[in-house]
């Protein structure tokens, strides 16, 4: 488990963020120094600079506040346990443990905005399940982008996963539909549907995610089991929003975030969480096939907090 | 949607009824509000601050207009301020034959995608571009760009051996020249901008090609990572311009006042779709009003052209002048209107329209009433006044609505004919000019300049 930890936080402060900057200020070099106005404002920055946005940094920052006027006599370290037990909370029930196997094939459609890692997810959630010994199917639903197709089936080469693609151009649906029937007869555990990208804004894309649904609803009624929208995370507020609508138009069941691994922190998953009280599975905290990871929110929150691993997160 | 700033302002601000002047202390809670409403649309956390300061600056001090509230006057300052934030040192490339262009950025901003709009806008104005696939990392990178090419009828220099990246840079500037080509836009990988090894590809590259603009391609969704973004590859590949993609979704658009301000690198271009014509010069003063969620009349302007007819709309408009307007002509309308998206997304783009719900209620209503005038004969719907009570009842059938139905729809078409007929005289064209003077000084929301 530690191990997965430390990957984790590595990915999540490769360089010099903000958040280290400050919080290795506060927790370390001011570690047992008292907080004091700056470095309650230092504090707010690396807040709003983690992409918290307004509503979670005042929530963040009121806690420590009151905290402050309690006791002056505060240390950076104490600010950043209040501050994680804060994140903790309004993280709670983010994390719940996937369950596959009620159904068979269970049908997994990755859907998203242009850009957001959809093709690589649904390459590393195949190489990830069939480790956890599933056999699993991957369906290049995504017939429109230029050379989508080319890209999903290198993927599929490079880990040896089964694919079931057609040709550009071809109807979205229809690669459902022929991707489950094949998944059926092979007797696959998981299939995985990669979709176009679209922006949220476009009723026209949403409506073909709809048609995909409708399609494979005619071969199980519960079909896509799982609807999970693949976030960039170092997209700010407007990943709320873009979860909202897709949420909206096909009630997901779950978020994966992308790209951690740089500077970001993703901060937007806080907000997304509060407003859509929706489970995330996946991280992706790196290029390898191996870099997609479960999601824990106490190895998240203790990553952004700068906490050490051995240290116990107050009232944990 | 959040709310606009301008409402939000005008609640901050209603203390200063009365008051004939802005100062520190009254003006305080409002700025409050501008800075939160700032981060809400993503802007860096400092380039708000600093903002801020400078807005107050301006502000304090100055006289109220009488015929303005002081929430106006002070988006008004803070809208000026950012358009000529944004827009400082903006426009074109550079113009030189031979053109060098070098397209960076991380991964899924859209490199491949704008390389092939922007040798198309380049083509528009006279050049003749060709494209170099310098993303030989990811899975069918140079498949993407070759196919996009080819539907454009544009050179692309491929060579799926190599990883030799500034090699291959290098083989392109060649490619071109051998046919002719003066411009040359190269696409590269995406890539973090802490990768160290990647970014010094970069560098590489950039040596031996020697490009005359470095362009990064960012999200406008970016979030506070922008800067550190634009910081570290203007420091690496020292960027000439900045290419915003993806505008045509709903995001403020925080992040391109952030890597403006931060690294000084203008932004030249926006992506404003997936069509390879989607792509056009950036104009600060509709960013402005974009992060201050002023609401995007341009944008629904030109969404309406890109989607009706322009013939079509000037028989109509003819039509509506001489109050000629029948009901199939008002059926077209909401065809034509239907086609420009979801009535909720339409609202969103107008200004103040944003907090307004419109669900599927109403986008139902639009619909039967489709469905109603879709039941009449033409005849009918030519002369709606033949149109009585056994003409009703067969339209609401064939309709599958109610009678009464049918009457609400006659009875708004009777009103909108009313109005159109009221226009005509002379004294509908005063009306007229009283709308607009009203429109121009009172109506808060709408705040928009240049529209």
């Amino acid at each position: 488990m530690k191990g997965l930890f430390k990957k984790f936080r590595e990915g999540l402060r490769r360089t010099t963020p903000t958040f280290h900057k400050a919080f290795g200020k506060v927790g370390g070099v001011f570690g047992a120094k008292q907080l004091d106005a700056a470095s309650l404002g230092e504090l707010e920055e690396a807040l709003y600079g983690a992409d918290f946005g307004v509503e979670t940094t005042e929530a963040i920052l009121d806690q420590i506040q009151a905290a402050f006027r309690a006791n002056r006599e505060l240390r950076g370290l104490d600010a950043a346990r209040i501050g994680a037990e804060v994140l903790r909370s309004l993280l709670g029930g983010a994390e719940v443990p996937l369950e596959l196997g009620s159904h068979h094939p269970e049908v997994i459609a990755l859907i998203g905005v242009n850009g957001s890692g959809k093709t690589t997810t649904a390459a590393k959630l195949g190489h990830y399940f069939r480790e956890e010994g599933r056999s699993t199917l991957l369906g290049a639903c995504d017939t429109f982008r230029a050379a989508a197709n080319e890209q999903i089936v290198t993927w599929a080469q490079r880990l040896d996963l089964p694919l079931v693609s057609s040709h550009h151009g071809a109807d979205a649906a229809a690669v459902a539909f022929d991707a489950y029937q094949a998944a059926d007869s092979r007797d696959c555990d998981v299939l995985i549907l990669d979709t176009a990208g679209r922006l949220h804004t476009k009723g026209n894309l949403m409506e073909e995610l709809k048609k995909i649904r409708r399609v494979l609803q005619k071969q199980d009624e519960a079909a896509p089991h799982h609807r999970w929208l693949v976030l960039d995370g170092s997209i700010g507020s407007n990943s709320i929003e873009q979860a909202r609508v897709f949420h909206n138009a096909f009630s997901l069941t779950g978020l994966i975030i992308t790209k951690l691994d740089g500077t970001s922190r993703g901060g937007a998953l806080a907000g997304i969480h509060r407003e859509l009280q929706l489970p995330i599975y996946f991280v992706g905290l790196g290029e390898g096939s191996d870099d997609l990871q479960p999601f824990s929110v106490d190895h998240y929150v203790r990553a952004v907090f700068g906490l050490e691993d051995d240290e116990v997160p107050a009232g944990s | 949607m959040l709310e606009t700033l301008t409402d939000k302002l005008g609640g901050a601000l209603r203390n200063l009824r009365g008051v004939g002047r802005l100062t520190d202390e009254n003006m305080a809670e409002a700025l409050r509000e501008v800075r939160s409403a700032l981060l809400s649309a993503d802007v860096h956390f400092r380039v708000a601050r600093d903002f801020v300061n400078n807005v107050k600056e301006q502000c304090v001090g100055q006289e109220v207009v009488k015929s303005v509230s002081p929430g106006q006057m002070v988006v008004k300052i803070i809208h000026d301020e950012l358009v000529q934030l944004l827009g400082e040192g903006g426009g074109a490339l550079i113009e030189k034959k031979p053109l060098r262009v070098l397209m960076v950025g991380l991964h899924g901003s859209g490199k491949t995608t704008s390389s092939v709009k922007l040798a198309r806008l380049l083509r528009k104005n006279g050049y003749q571009p060709a494209l170099v696939a310098c993303d030989v990392y990811r899975p069918a990178a140079i498949d993407q760009l070759e196919r996009l090419a080819q539907d454009e009828g544009l050179p692309v220099h491929t060579d799926r051996k190599s990883k030799d990246v500034p090699r291959i840079g290098a083989d392109g500037t060649r490619f071109a020249k051998e046919r002719n080509a003066n411009a040359v836009i190269y696409d590269t990988a995406g890539r973090l901008q802490i990768d160290g090894d990647l970014i010094e590809e970069l560098r590489e590259l950039r040596k031996r090609v020697q490009p005359d603009e470095v362009l990064l391609v960012a999200d406008s969704a970016l979030g506070q990572e922008a800067v550190n973004v634009a910081r570290t590859f203007h420091e690496s590949v020292q960027l000439t311009g900045i290419v915003l993609t993806k505008l045509d979704g709903d995001a403020r658009g925080g992040a391109a006042l952030s890597m403006k301000s931060i690294t000084g690198v203008p932004i030249k271009f926006i992506g404003t779709g997936e069509k390879p014509a989607d792509f056009e010069l950036f104009h600060p003063d509709r960013m402005a009003s974009r992060i201050l969620g002023m609401g995007d009349v341009v944008s629904l302007v030109e969404k309406a052209q890109e989607n009706i007819d322009e013939k079509e709309a000037e028989k109509m408009a003819a039509k509506m002048r001489k109050a000629e307007f029948d009901l199939e002509d008002f059926l077209k309308q909401l065809q034509q209107m239907k086609k420009l998206g979801p009535l909720s997304s339409i609202m969103d783009m107008m200004p103040g329209g944003a907090g307004m719900k419109v669900g599927d209620k109403e986008e139902n209503q639009l619909k039967r009433t489709e469905a109603i005038i879709q039941s009449m004969t033409p005849r009918e719907r030519a002369n709606p006044q033949i149109i009585n009570g056994s003409r009703r009842l067969r339209v609401a059938n064939g309709s599958g609505s109610q009678v009464r139905d049918v009457n609400t729809v006659l009875k708004q078409f009777g009103q909108m004919r009313k109005m159109m007929k009221m226009m005509k005289g002379k004294k509908g064209k005063r009306m007229m000019q009283q709308m607009a003077a009203q429109g121009g000084g009172g109506g808060g929301r709408g705040m928009l300049p240049g529209v």
